[in-house]
């Protein structure tokens, strides 16, 4: 593919030929700040705050949309363009609520981190403000439209990832949001509940209900808004506080896309689960089952002691007890009967290593080939 | 898959037959999307239901279930007489073109449209947009894999790619979608009757060699039972034990009566799960195992890509990792495995799996991407399969004649009953049902229905409903819907209240020994 060169901030950047100014900047690590890009989507350029000064362009051109040319010279932090952009957060600030501390977002908002970058503490314009009761209707999504900014982005991957299209602007002038037709309850649309729209919304005005109101969350929503407070990121606080396993990287365990997880733990519990974005096969999109589908492992109804069968009932029995009959009962059915009279069924569930074991265990310790698992099925 | 999930996008077109893929797969449903509305890609969907695919559709061929060799077949016949096939590759990198040509050449568009359900006209036009995209993915499930003429069904959809020299190229492909998250996996580790890892046979004395050295023990050599025949060996009393890990036949065999009475049968039954599950509850010894969230290990994805799993929790109660089971069962019975930590033991795979001999847990933590093949740890991985040449050289059509399922509609059991997933549940619940919102949104079962049917029968949405087959019969709510075509039913498998599997023909593929979860002789009755 063709290369083109850049210089951003005095610095020499290379990248490929159709790439965006913010493509460019992004791989070579120099930060524009933006709040209506998302890498899943079409650039969108409504937020204006990539706005970046490009020697000899008539006006600013906003970092996301415009595309690098060959030669460019770029600066993306001036007095002017940061005078801009604080005004423009100021502005989106004069109707947000700025009790931060309450948010389920604080530590992970793009509009709090904009504000903190800035320096923003409270809004100088002041006018109405909205107060719209949150929409709670459904088990998966919360909207709270008094923290939305408008920025389109669950519009936009609902339509344009999704291909679905529950929301659009509904009202008219200050009242306008991005709304369900007619204001619907999500159900009675035809939301697929994938909350790739909560994984988009950089504030606090799309939240996945599943993942707040226990106790723990409290804790993780306290732990973010320390982050937020001592600009830290999540790794670094928990370092710091010497607790583990906040954020594990791991793999989807329903269907055979293999999308990315990221499983957020406190007090050893799985309270949200998110996914990377541009990482894996899934690009940080989920579906409701991969986003919202982990009850099952922290449930009532899982197993914790080894059972075994006294008469019509399975009784709680010890580890010990339980391999030795296995063992005990396997060894003298082989005996007598031959080790092909006993199969195993291994597990699409389970991991690589622990269907090499089990098929070893058929082959090698049973001493047959008796061995499948539900592929057919 | 050939290809992988990333090149799905660059396809120019995209034949989906047998997949509800934004239903099962949503994910890689999303990508088909992408291709559609973005890239300019053509959609052509073979399937007997209404599924939202269609929406995206340049093409919608509602074909009735278990025809798919025919219409296959049919479309081959036009890209032959209209000359629309890629000469260039056929004759350079296929064997067999004679042969099929003259198989495929009975099969004109008016008589698949007979067998089909489907316009000739339709299956012409589909055939061009096929033929004459400089590229074309067929993506596949069990819709395609599910019938006694499973293999049939597999091979036709290979020809059909060949043909139009789609193979070895990016945006194209034959993909089957895998429905489980590592289904993929076990299958490159041999958890199969016939094949150690790797996909080499038990039958072959090198092979059994190295894996006998590895291990130190004499292996058997005859193939063993597929999980359909060991449950007919365990009725007939051949099979005596059965160690099941992770499965749930009661719920997920075809005609779960056959499925329970070879349980029953056996003389003892261990089962390693997470819940107590259906077939949990028929054990002698139950082992309460381990989650995704609890372990360490890989999954392969349905690309080959190989990807971490990670522990995020500690485990509940008692419950242990499965290959500490599994090593605690073989030291107890004589065998001791050794170190079976999970990297140790991907070490392990690796220097005795060739696909797999690239690929370690610390290679894979340093946040690459593989795709097997990867022979050695300086290798990439290998995203798209075939493009020099197939596995045995020259790619070789097998032409196919079509056969009718195994059950057809008849006066008694008029209507064919099909199974398959929603989007809300997986496999047999024992995850999703545990899920509060997803009950809340989707809490039981619903046979879907035509309305002209369920005019002729009477039924309503909302009312329940008896269905049986020859099998068995249940009790489910009707939902009458004109995304089901005239004749056909649909019921997902998920739900044990009135599981569908008590209905499904558990007679199987030959070849594959898949069942026909994907057509039965059914019939309705109003209660």
């Amino acid at each position: 593919m063709e290369q083109i060169n850049v210089e951003i901030d005095g610095t020499s950047c290379t990248g490929p030929k159709g790439s965006t100014i913010l493509d460019i900047a992004k791989a070579n690590d120099i930060y524009i700040p933006t709040l209506c890009y998302d890498p899943r989507m079409e650039p969108y350029g409504a937020c204006r705050l990539c706005l970046v000064e490009v020697e000899g362009a008539r006006g600013l051109l906003p970092a996301c949309y415009a595309e690098a040319t060959d030669g460019m010279v770029v600066k993306t932090t001036t007095e002017k363009l940061e005078r801009i952009r604080k005004t423009l957060v100021e502005l989106l600030l004069s109707d947000h609520d700025m009790e931060c501390q309450g948010c389920a977002k604080s530590g992970r908002c793009e509009l709090q981190e904009l504000a903190n970058r800035y320096g923003i503490t409270e809004s100088p314009f002041v006018g109405e403000k909205h107060e719209y009761v949150e929409h709670v209707e459904n088990p998966f999504v919360m909207r709270d439209y008094n923290k939305c900014i408008m920025c389109g982005r669950c519009i936009r991957i609902c339509r344009e990832v999704q291909g679905v299209g529950v929301y659009d602007f509904i009202n008219r002038g200050f009242k306008a949001i991005p709304g369900t037709p007619y204001d619907k309850p999500m159900q009675e649309t035809p939301c697929e509940f994938c909350g790739q729209c909560i994984s988009t919304c950089p504030t606090g005005s799309l939240k996945a209900k599943p993942y707040e109101g226990d106790g723990r969350v409290a804790a993780r929503d306290m732990l973010r808004n320390a982050c937020a407070f001592f600009k830290m990121s999540e790794e670094d606080m928990m370092e710091a506080l010497g607790l583990q396993g906040w954020k594990v990287r791991t793999t989807c365990a329903y269907c055979g896309c293999g999308c990315q997880l990221d499983l957020h733990v406190i007090d050893n519990k799985v309270v949200e689960v998110t996914s990377p974005k541009m990482v894996g096969s899934g690009q940080g999109n989920l579906c409701v089952k991969g986003r919202f589908g982990y009850d099952f492992i922290a449930s009532d109804e899982r197993l914790r002691k080894p059972l075994v069968r006294k008469g019509k009932k399975l009784v709680e029995t010890s580890w010990d007890e339980a391999l030795d009959l296995v063992a005990s009962k396997l060894s003298g059915i082989k005996k007598k009967s031959g080790a092909d009279s006993i199969a195993v069924l291994s597990s699409a569930r389970a991991t690589n290593e622990d269907n090499y074991l089990i098929q070893k265990f058929t082959r090698a310790v049973v001493g047959t080939n008796n061995v499948d698992h539900c592929a057919r099925l | 898959m050939t290809n992988t999930m990333d090149d799905i996008e660059q396809a120019k077109a995209i034949l989906v037959i047998g997949s509800n893929t934004t239903e099962a797969h949503p994910i890689i449903g999303l990508r088909i999307k992408k291709a559609v509305m973005q890239n300019d890609c053509k959609l052509i969907v073979a399937e007997p239901r209404h599924i939202r695919l269609c929406y995206y559709a340049d093409k919608w061929l509602q074909h009735m279930p278990g025809t798919d060799v025919a219409l296959l077949n049919g479309m081959m016949n036009v890209i032959i007489a209209e000359g629309l096939y890629d000469e260039k590759f056929v004759h350079e990198r296929c064997d067999g073109f004679d042969e099929l040509a003259e198989l495929v050449k009975e099969y004109t568009p008016e008589r698949a449209a007979e067998i089909t359900g489907v316009a000739a006209e339709d299956i012409r036009e589909a055939a061009r947009t096929f033929a004459n995209a400089d590229c074309a993915a067929i993506i596949y499930a069990m819709g395609i894999t599910q019938h006694t003429t499973g293999t049939d069904n597999v091979v036709t959809v290979a020809n059909l790619s060949m043909l139009t020299g789609n193979i070895g190229k990016p945006g194209a492909g034959v993909n089957p979608l895998r429905g489980q998250n590592n289904v993929q996996g076990a299958c490159d580790m041999g958890a199969l009757p016939n094949v150690f890892t790797g996909y080499r046979p038990v039958t072959d004395e090198d092979v059994r060699k190295k894996f006998e050295e590895a291990w130190g023990v004499e292996l058997p050599s005859e193939p063993g039972l597929t999980a359909t025949a060991m449950m007919d060996a365990a009725a007939k009393g051949d099979i005596k034990a059965m160690y099941i890990v992770g499965e749930n036949p009661m719920m997920s065999d075809a005609n779960l009566h056959h499925a329970e009475a070879a349980l029953k049968n056996l003389d003892f039954l261990v089962v390693q799960d997470i819940f107590l599950t259906e077939t949990a509850e028929l054990a002698d010894v139950v082992l309460p195992a381990s989650s995704f969230a609890e372990k360490e290990g890989t999954f392969s994805a349905t690309d080959r890509r190989v990807q971490r799993v990670r522990k995020a929790v500690e485990l509940p109660g008692e419950a242990r990792a499965d290959n500490e089971i599994v090593a605690e069962i073989s030291k107890r019975m004589g065998y001791d495995m050794g170190d079976v930590t999970p990297s140790r033991v991907m070490d392990e795979i690796a220097s005795l799996t060739p696909h797999y001999g690239g690929i370690s847990h610390a290679r894979l933590d340093e946040g690459i991407t593989i795709h097997w093949p990867c022979p050695d740890a300086e290798h990439p991985g290998t995203p798209i399969l075939h493009t020099k040449q197939f596995t045995r050289g020259k790619g070789w059509f097998c032409p196919v004649e079509f056969v009718p399922p195994a059950e057809v509609a008849d006066s008694e059991y008029p209507l064919v009953l099909t199974t398959g997933r929603v989007l809300w549940q997986y496999h047999t619940g024992t995850m999703t049902r545990k899920v509060d919102g997803i009950n809340e949104i989707d809490p039981h079962g619903k046979v879907w229905i035509s309305p002209f049917d369920a005019e002729k029968l009477g039924v309503e949405s909302g009312k329940e409903v008896q269905v049986s087959t020859r099998r068995g019969e249940i009790n489910i709510e009707a939902m009458v819907t004109e995304r089901m075509p005239e004749g056909v039913i649909f019921i997902p498998f998920h739900y044990v209240e009135a599981a569908a599997n008590t209905l499904t023909n558990d007679a199987v593929d030959p070849v594959s020994k898949v069942p026909e979860f994907k057509v039965s002789a059914a019939k309705v009755l109003v209660k």
